[in-house]
């Protein structure tokens, strides 16, 4: 988009969508939304209030734990699944099933298992986020280049050698846009898991504030919990865009 | 090869389901029944109806979003794919709404819309929108610039242009961020009757939950989940009978 | 050139090679003399890149044996260096590495291999790339890094898998006659995979026509006269048109 010759950054049109909202704030079109300015000011008493910081650690805490296992299990089965076409045959029909489960309606099932904390929420979180990563990798390992491994094999490489040296870094664009998806995936994960459960981390303040129609600190946390998973959206974005040339079909 | 695939589909199905029998016979867990337990429960269910009257509550709000998404969503890619300026002013709303976790609103809709099926309709529609306007506007940008061209160089007015050459050549596209978009309506539906108010399926959920008839809870979690799977298989099904090898939504 | 030793560096014998029902190769034999470059023409689907890889040793014969200067072939080996259609670069490798790679899988110091790479590098004309990766490069300065690679390793035996097929023209008319230069000064064995009939009969000093359905060598050309020209002059010669214009006539019945 370009105004009198310039060209207009990206994402300069959320300032004219935030002057609407002002706007409309301040004109007090409904109760519901009050104005940005207001809630600027709520977010600037709050953030370092002992609630927000304790839900801020607590879901920090469980989305971190979740996405360690959904990546450390994840690319490891991904791999092996592209490798092994047994293994592939064997799991591929649950990871399907689950990556297109609405895994909402396990929550409850998990509340039961493992109780009302975290343990749940993480493991929420690890559900939403693994099966991507599980078939990226697994993408990513199919889909390497075969020239690229007969030009390891007519050198001689070991299979160990082969490995570190081509497949991973060969298969790692898939891999890392599964991760970044398995990210996204995982943020929803997570605030799902603590708004069913509730009583724990931005559910417990979410029900707070509603209950007490606190309308200016339930829309800072809002704006802070959407900020964050856009960053982080963003921020695995770039990376991934810098191994895109690793992927071998530009290479040619 | 087929009845190899076959077999393999089945044994990993009694794995996984002989795997749950045996914890629930061993008692890991209080909450855990055993398989049989649960598709006894869901029979019973199947038989006396009541699964039926569920379904209808739940799919009920699912449709209704589902169809108000498609409608607006694929309304707003198409226009944002096709004028710069509309894509500079809302694109940036969607994307910060695909990375978002827009579950975090439900508190919010609740008091704004009250517990009934307004609100659940409105869930569907927060989690189905994004990636159908995402998925339609990148496709209406992708037309290749050649067969424009080439519709343009035969005479063809704009109408002819978008009605003949770039919504047939976005569909596919359009299709999968359809299919994409029932998936994450699924997750809104159950996440509107666990959180909202328990109708249908969630109904039975928490239901069981709370009377602790854990067999019937988790038949109606294993029947629904079965349901959403089956019916995006299906959609599926027909993408790549009606789009076969041009198939790929993007997902992100 | 003309009365070289007619030692064979590599030789195929009763090579067969079958994927499940459909027969690729039958009943195939072909001499490789020693530090002569040889041509595998042919139609696509005619198994000449299959050969080619059962020489490196990266797919199986179903019945037969390959012998490189006297040895058996069961598995790659030293003896042999492949230069790949597709480049087979490392993207996310720079130039230096890529060169230097086959070396670093044989256990190479890496001061010592950078210097093997550095020089052929030189050779190849990419002096002030090494730093550079392959997506930065055109198809042709890519190629050049995947010749650079083969040669690096210093085998005696060059496996080349249509090598310029992937580069424009020009690119290719200059890769052939540096590719005349190269088997002149080297005393390397090339094996040369391609469908082009105008650059098999210009850089072959021995041209086996492959033939489909089943795949067999059906006539060996040895273009004499010419081979000792300068690398303008070739495409102007009697000998070479005729010999072109006769392969042709031959294949032409096997074009669908």
């Amino acid at each position: 988009m370009y105004l009198f010759g310039y060209k207009l950054p990206g994402m300069s049109s959320l300032i004219l969508w935030g002057l609407l909202w002002e706007f409309l704030g301040q004109i007090e079109v409904s109760f519901f939304l009050p104005p940005l300015s207001a809630i600027f000011n709520t977010l600037l008493e709050i953030y370092n209030s002992k609630a927000f910081v304790r839900a801020l650690y607590e879901t920090g805490y469980s989305f971190l734990a979740g996405i360690f296992f959904a990546v450390f299990i994840g690319i490891p089965t991904g791999i092996l699944m592209g490798k092994n076409r047994f293994l592939d045959e064997l799991l591929l029909p649950w990871v399907n099933v689950f990556m297109s489960a609405p895994l909402t309606a396990l929550v409850p099932v998990l509340m039961v298992l493992f109780g009302f904390g975290l343990k749940s929420i993480i493991i929420t979180t690890t559900l939403f986020a693994i099966w991507i990563i599980i078939l990226n990798s697994r993408a990513g390992v199919m889909q390497i280049n075969r020239s690229l491994v007969d030009m390891a094999n007519s050198f001689g490489a070991s299979p160990i050698d082969a490995f570190i040296k081509i497949y991973f870094w060969a298969a790692l664009p898939e891999i890392l846009g599964g991760v970044r998806i398995g990210f996204i995936r995982a943020v929803k994960g997570v605030i799902i898991a603590q708004l069913l459960i509730s009583i724990v981390g931005f559910g417990a303040l979410f029900e707070l504030y509603s209950s007490r129609f606190l309308m200016t600190h339930f829309w800072a946390v809002i704006l802070v919990l959407f900020a964050l998973a856009f960053t982080l959206s963003e921020l695995l974005g770039m990376l991934a865009r810098r191994v895109d040339y690793y992927a071998s079909k530009r290479s040619q | 090869m087929l009845t190899r695939s076959f077999f393999l589909k089945i044994l990993s199905g009694a794995l996984i389901f002989g795997a749950w029998e045996y914890a629930g016979r061993t008692g890991v867990n209080y909450a855990l029944p055993t398989f049989l337990e649960s598709m006894k429960a869901l029979f019973d269910m199947t038989m006396s109806g009541l699964i039926f009257e569920a379904y209808a509550d739940t799919l009920r709000p699912l449709a209704v979003g589902v169809f108000i998404s498609s409608f607006i969503g694929i309304g707003i890619g198409v226009w944002v794919g096709l004028s710069e300026k509309f894509d500079w002013l809302v694109s940036p709303i969607f994307i910060i709404m695909q990375a978002a976790p827009l579950a975090a609103l439900i508190p919010l809709l609740i008091m704004a819309y009250g517990i009934g099926l307004t609100s659940k309709v409105f869930v569907v529609c927060i989690m189905a929108m994004p990636v159908i306007v995402l998925n339609t506007s990148v496709a209406v940008k992708n037309t290749p610039s050649s067969v424009k061209e080439m519709a343009r160089s035969f005479l063809g007015t704009e109408k002819d242009v978008i009605l003949k050459i770039i919504i047939p050549a976005a569909s596919p596209v359009i299709f999968a961020g359809l299919r994409l978009g029932v998936s994450a309506g699924f997750i809104g539906a159950i996440l509107a009757e666990l959180k909202i108010t328990p109708t249908g399926v969630g109904d039975i959920i928490s239901y069981s939950r709370m009377t602790a008839d854990y067999p019937s809870m988790y038949a109606a979690i294993f029947s629904i989940i079965l349901l959403a799977v089956l019916f995006l298989n299906l959609l599926e099904k027909i993408e790549n009978f009606f789009f076969k090898g041009n198939n790929q939504g993007y997902i992100s | 050139m003309s009365d070289q030793t007619t030692d064979n560096a590599v030789s195929v014998k009763n090579i067969y090679k079958n994927y499940g029902e459909i027969e690729a190769l039958r009943d195939l034999s072909l001499d490789f003399p020693n530090g002569q470059l040889t041509s595998l023409l042919g139609p696509s689907g005619c198994g000449k890149t299959t050969l080619l890889k059962i020489i490196a040793g990266l797919l199986p014969a179903t019945q037969g044996e390959v012998f490189v200067n006297g040895s058996l072939v069961t598995k790659p080996g030293p003896d042999r260096a492949f230069v790949f259609q597709d480049f087979a670069l490392m993207p996310w490798a720079s130039v230096l590495r890529n060169v230097a790679f086959g070396l670093e899988l044989r256990g190479v110091n890496k001061n010592e291999r950078e210097d093997i790479a550095a020089k052929y590098i030189k050779d190849v004309g990419l002096v002030g790339f090494e730093n550079s990766f392959p997506h930065e490069l055109s198809g042709g300065m890519r190629q050049r890094v995947g010749l650079a690679r083969a040669l690096s390793v210093d085998s005696p035996v060059l496996l080349m898998d249509e090598p310029f097929s992937a580069v424009d023209e020009q690119t290719r008319r200059k890769f052939q006659e540096d590719l005349l230069n190269l088997v002149k000064n080297e005393n390397k064995t090339f094996i040369f995979v391609t469908h082009s009939i105008e650059e098999a009969v210009y850089v072959s000093d021995q041209i086996a026509i492959l033939l489909p359905r089943p795949s067999r060598v059906s006539e060996i050309i040895k273009p004499k006269g010419f081979r000792n020209k300068d690398v303008d002059s070739i495409r102007k010669d009697r000998e070479y048109l005729d010999t072109v214009e006769s392969i042709w006539k031959s294949l032409r019945t096997y074009v669908e």
